[in-house]
């Protein structure tokens, strides 16, 4: 009987060496005469642990982490003689972090063969799609409209209402568009989903076509993620070949091909219009809003554009009901959420929790505090255009419009935490210069107001003229607000002025300075 | 030979342009793979991408200048990546990037006597395991000097 040991291929299990323990495994295997398969999954999202290998064996799946190259063999020795190893932590499943969570869109990742159609339909994958070939396109869409779910990108737009404007447009040609562009600081969900569960997105985006009457579907993939666009390419290929992508679908006379379009290192091209220009091959600047995409988006046909995390949560809410789905969360905002925990944070990784849980049961609960064990300052909710929350917040709901009340954002459902040493004046002159450095440039308030943002935050960080350039500051961040076309320059103010509002003590760089 | 098949990239141009049906709206992929086989765009290859896609040659410019990743000079023989965005500047990345710049002496996107360069970029999706790097595609976690300095050595065999 072989042994079955899975090491994930996960780009941030990559990143601390799973490649290497994966090649150390596969010599002492050789070296002890052991049959070994090794299967390289998704992470399991528990990223301190990474590279977290697990064992399948007659008690379950087993996890041992984090294991280092030189330690193949013992592991291997502990495994096969049935003793302890110093990286053991059990059965996976139970491993806190991972038990307490609520997993709809990642039910799979980490656990399958991602490239295993077979492994895919063993685990429930395909249901959704089953489902949705026996309904109507307004049957599908009116599902997805009653589960609640709502625009896992940032914006929390209800999917169903978008998914019935494209069905309702008398156009042949229609289009899904897939937004993988994942360019916030803090957010890595998306990534994780394609390179762990790539079937789960495309089945999908399968739904979508068959919801809305569109044909072609293009997962457009950020350039910084070459294991995500090399997993999603294998991925096509493997569906297709099943007989679940492609032309007549399973025999049902239906059509539906996906392809992939790489992006080229621009941060704007999330935002939607954007992304539909870089498509068409042109400079990703935003397109003024009406038309919307829903009727006039990619090559001006009607066009669903939807992230990620949106799509590949709509299999599970047509394989288990809307009702199912809708019974987790809180308030307007159904379902389950993919939390990441970034940054300064002992226990960084992917949390799936229904809405309506607190930010410190994410930071301390789940991700135990700050890595450097430092006290805690702040957190960035939702990425470089979410604001700042202070240490009095951590006991909202993380909800869209409960934190909206407070003037913060939920965005992706990124959290970046900090530590004390952090100057929030420094992180409030990042947020113009990023804005400056990605701005598509094609409206006044963000091209030029970035600038002038971070000169002026400058003239702060000089101590020069403090309180007059605050208030030029929260003027300027009015007017970015109220005048840009996207939320590139309608949300850099969030983290500005969040900074400001909460801690003004960083900003006092004259008193600062009159004291040395 | 025509005189443009003389042109630098000119060859690869139309040969890439042509695997993609000379289809205007692939223009990023075929920039993509131009890099990859040229290592970078050449700006004589502009007007013969213009020519083959039914573009104008401002067109294939704004493109070109419009995206990072779009190089019109050849790079180093070693790229490296650090990224300066929000979870990794929590995790110290300016500082890591000061002294990697100074322990090679060189200024970002400055090519080192070694043939290294740093590149900022602005978030790998790797923020749990900040601050990352990413030395010639291959993605660093955790990233340290030490780290870093062994992914520069690898890459250069």
């Amino acid at each position: 009987m072989s042994l079955v040991l899975f090491v994930p291929d996960d780009a941030a299990a990559v990143s601390v060496g799973a490649d290497r323990v994966a090649a150390a495994l596969a010599v002492a295997a050789e070296e002890r005469g052991l049959d070994l398969r090794l299967v390289r999954n998704g992470s399991r999202g528990m990223l301190w642990l990474e590279p977290l290998v697990e064992w399948d064996g007659p008690d379950g799946r087993m996890a041992f982490g984090p294991v280092a190259p030189d330690e193949a063999g013992s592991l291997l020795d502990a495994i096969s003689s049935g003793t302890g190893h110093p990286r053991a932590l059990g059965p996976t499943e139970e491993i806190d972090y991972l038990k307490n969570q609520e997993r709809l869109t990642f039910a799979r990742v980490g656990v399958i063969d991602p490239l295993s159609v077979r492994d895919f339909e063993a685990h429930g994958g395909l249901e959704g799609l089953k489902t949705a070939l026996t309904m109507t396109e307004e049957a599908i869409c009116e599902a997805v409209l009653q589960s609640g779910l709502r625009g896992r990108g940032g914006a929390g737009f209800p999917a169903g209402i978008k998914w019935h404007t494209v069905r309702e447009q008398a156009q042949a040609e229609k289009y899904i568009c897939c937004n993988a562009d994942e360019g916030d600081s803090g957010t890595f969900a998306d990534r994780m989903l394609m390179e762990g569960d790539p079937f789960t997105l495309l089945e999908g985006m399968v739904i979508a076509g068959f919801a809305t009457g569109a044909r072609q579907g293009i997962v457009y993939i950020r350039s910084e993620y070459p294991h995500a666009i090399s997993k999603m390419t294998r991925a096509i290929e493997a569906l297709e070949e099943a007989g679940w992508l492609g032309g007549n679908i399973r025999g049902s006379g239906k059509d539906f091909r996906v392809s992939i379009r790489r992006g080229a290192g621009a941060y704007i091209c999330g935002e939607e219009s954007s992304m539909l220009n870089s498509i068409e091959g042109r400079r990703g600047t935003v397109r003024s809003k009406p038309p919307i995409p829903a009727i006039h988006g990619l090559f001006g046909k009607p066009t669903v554009v939807n992230n990620v995390l949106t799509l590949a949560t709509v299999p599970v809410v047509l394989a288990k009901g809307a009702e199912f789905y809708k019974d987790f969360g809180m308030g307007r905002s159904r379902g389950t959420q993919a939390f990441q925990l970034a940054g300064n944070i002992r226990r960084g990784g992917l949390v799936e929790k229904a809405f309506g849980v607190t930010i410190r049961e994410l930071i301390e609960t789940f991700g135990g505090g700050t890595a450097t064990g430092r006290p805690f300052r702040t957190a960035q909710l939702g990425g470089p255009l979410g604001a700042y929350v202070s240490e009095e917040m951590l006991d909202l709901p993380m909800d869209y419009e409960a934190l909206a009340e407070h003037k913060a954002m939920l965005g992706h459902g990124g959290i970046t935490v900090f530590d004390e040493t952090v100057d929030m004046a420094e992180m409030a002159r990042f947020a113009f210069e990023f804005c400056e450095e990605e701005s598509c440039g094609k409206c006044t308030p963000c091209r030029i107001g970035a600038v002038r943002g971070r000169e002026t935050v400058e003239k702060i960080l000089r101590g020069e003229n403090v309180a007059r350039n605050i208030a030029l500051i929260e003027d300027l961040c009015e007017l970015m607000t109220d005048g840009s076309l996207c939320a590139m320059g309608g949300l850099t103010p969030m983290p500005v002025l969040s900074a400001i509002l909460l801690f003004p003590e960083d900003f006092d760089r004259a008193s600062a300075l009159a004291a040395e | 030979m025509s005189v443009s098949e003389e042109i630098p990239g000119a060859r690869e141009a139309r040969a890439i342009c042509a695997t993609r049906s000379n289809d205007p709206s692939m223009l990023l992929e075929i920039l993509h793979d131009l890099q990859v086989r040229v290592g970078h765009i050449p700006g004589e290859s502009v007007p013969i991408l213009a020519d083959c896609l039914n573009l104008s040659k401002a067109e294939v410019y704004g493109v070109v200048s419009f995206y990072h990743d779009f190089r019109t000079e050849p790079g180093a023989p070693i790229t490296v990546r650090i990224c300066q965005a929000e979870a990794c500047r929590s995790m110290g990345a300016e500082a890591l990037t000061e002294r990697l710049l100074s322990r090679y002496g060189v200024s970002l996107s400055e090519i080192s006597a070694a043939g290294v360069t740093f590149e900022p970029v602005y978030c790998l999706g790797n923020c749990a395991l900040a601050p990352a790097a990413m030395v010639d595609g291959a993605l660093i976690g955790r990233a340290d000097g030490a780290a870093v300095d062994a992914a520069i050595a690898e890459a250069g065999r």
